[in-house]
């Protein structure tokens, strides 16, 4: 392609996913000490591309070009630099002579041996020490190239507090000197560890999806993407990794039908189905399958099975509620939690009636949790209004409303409630 | 512990039957490394040295004559050296031996640092 071309043709993923696999490659070879340089130098590389683009057009292949850029950036800054800094301890003297210079890069920047980093730094990132949230933090920026706002964004916190989190947690990367060793003997220790971190960045994701956050909905397809690199390494194709990415798949396959036409969240209840996406469901429910050959059940299963229910019936009406209800109840003893408990609450409301559906509601411990929580007080309205009485469920979708995080929430609630005034 | 430096030395038709296809250029290249990565681990590696280029000149003889180099009539170049520390010499024969260089035919010249007496 020749002439001038608009920025904005690219596509919007390219740079933020190259961008991540480069600072893995670079990391290898810099050391993660030299994390910043990594960066630094993949930064260089993609301003670089835009000025050169911007003049010649777009090349062929932007990735490859962005990658023989970072490597001859990085010659260079080895070859300069080599005498006044250190750089990966695991490449020893690798680095120290043009007879292994370039061929070490070049490894370095093998497909396999990318995938490979990328998940050594995985595991980094969900270090023990680390609080979730940073966990979280550290895999958006490192992992998927996200930006500190688009972070914060996402995970509903101030940009102050992510750039903290995120500057102290590579301040622990560097101390541990080097990338996780993926045959270290808390290699399964800690692949719990990362599951967790996956699994609560694919909720973000999916229970923040609006049209004001299109970066959550972005969320759920970089879950999902490390979640397959989990599974493609062959220690961590475990049944229970299988089951993570099968309710990823089985949840993912039902956000085309989250936002009405109106682009309005809208209610599980009320959910076009026809919208689902038929690949990613059967894809959850293959993945389901591998998931039961062993022993272990773990939480993920369970959810994943109620997932499976859902996303295998035709309508809300013909959607097996009493396997819905007994699986619940198995997740109550396996991993109970007041969210689960309401969910709970919500299908045996489905399967046997809204006063029954209060009364386990009512029933929940922990109630105080739900302080801040909308979907308790919306799903007392839910029961209510469905037993006619009207001005009980208004007050309660009255406090949910004032609970919801967002604007997207806020008109989602109002819509529910002005069925009580009909 | 002692030092010697190894000079590798092949012809052209050596090095284009080594690394003429960009497939036997990618095998000598991970055969070499893993050989220098053996090296180090093995507490031999004192200087890892560096690749020469094959031009370059020839400095000397009579009246400071300057002549293309290395040798136009030599067959074989010195392609690069390395300095290693073996216990002895034989040690060094050793180290030598697994050179990829030299499973491909090339030479090795293991050649002991002179330590000058006072």
């Amino acid at each position: 392609m020749d002439g001038p071309f608009d920025v904005r043709e690219i596509d919007e993923h390219l740079f933020r996913r190259e961008s991540a696999q480069l600072v893995a490659a670079l990391t290898r070879i810099f050391g993660v000490h030299n994390l910043p340089l990594a960066e630094d130098v993949v930064q260089e590389s993609l301003c670089r591309a835009l000025e050169v683009w911007k003049q010649r057009g777009l090349p062929d292949n932007p990735a490859a070009w962005l990658m023989s850029s970072a490597k001859n950036r990085a010659i260079d800054v080895l070859r300069r630099e080599r005498t006044a800094r250190t750089f990966a301890p695991e490449l020893g003297r690798l680095l120290d002579t043009e007879w292994t210079l370039a061929p070490a890069i070049d490894e370095a920047f093998e497909p396999g041996t990318i995938r490979d980093e990328q998940l050594r730094m995985m595991f980094s990132c969900c270090h023990p020490r680390l609080p979730e949230v940073a966990q979280l933090a550290l895999i958006l920026n490192i992992l998927c190239g996200f930006g500190v706002g688009e972070i914060a964004s996402a995970l509903l916190t101030g940009e102050a507090a992510v750039e903290k989190r995120i500057s102290r947690g590579k301040a622990t990367l560097a101390s541990a000197k080097t990338l996780f060793d993926l045959k270290a003997s808390d290699f399964e220790q800690r692949l719990e560890t990362v599951r967790r971190a996956l699994y609560l960045l694919f909720n973000e994701g999916y229970h923040g999806a609006s049209p004001e956050s299109p970066v959550r909905a972005e969320l759920c397809g970089e879950a999902l993407r490390l979640t397959i690199l989990l599974r493609d390494y062959p220690a961590a194709a475990t049944p229970t990794t299988h089951a993570l990415g099968a309710l990823m798949c089985l949840h993912a396959g039902r956000l085309p039908a989250r936002i009405d036409s109106a682009g309005e969240l809208s209610a599980f209840l009320d959910q076009d189905r026809s919208l689902w996406d038929a690949r990613l469901i059967g894809e959850g429910l293959e993945l389901l399958e591998r998931s039961a050959r062993g022993v272990d059940v773990s939480e993920y299963h369970i959810e994943a099975a109620i997932a499976a229910v859902h996303a295998c019936a035709r309508s809300i009406e013909e959607t097996d509620w009493r396997e819905i209800v007994s699986l619940y109840d198995r997740l109550m003893t396996l991993a109970p939690s007041p969210v689960i408990a309401l969910n709970r609450a919500i299908a045996i409301g489905q399967l046997e009636g809204p006063g029954r559906g209060i009364r386990e509601l009512r029933a929940i411990d922990d109630v105080e949790r739900f302080a801040n929580y909308p979907f308790y007080p919306a799903a007392l309205a839910e029961f209510e209004l469905r037993r006619g009485h009207l001005s009980v469920a208004f007050e309660h979708f009255q406090s949910a409303l004032g609970l919801a995080r967002s604007d997207a929430e806020r008109r989602f609630l109002l819509k529910r409630a002005q069925r009580c005034t009909a | 512990m002692s030092e010697f430096v190894f000079l590798f030395r092949s012809t052209a038709e050596q090095q284009q039957g080594a690394m003429g296809t960009p497939e036997r250029a990618r095998e000598a290249m991970a055969a070499w490394m893993a050989w220098m990565r053996e090296l180090e681990a093995g507490g031999h590696l004192k200087n890892p040295g560096n690749p020469l280029a094959t031009t370059g000149k020839v400095v000397g003889g009579k009246g400071a004559l300057v002549t293309d180099g290395p040798y136009a009539e030599a067959k074989d170049l010195v392609l690069g050296f390395m300095v290693v520390e073996a216990r002895d010499e034989s040690e060094a024969v050793e180290l030598a031996k697994r050179c990829p260089m030299v499973i491909g035919g090339a030479l090795v010249e293991v050649r002991p640092v002179q330590k000058l007496q006072f």
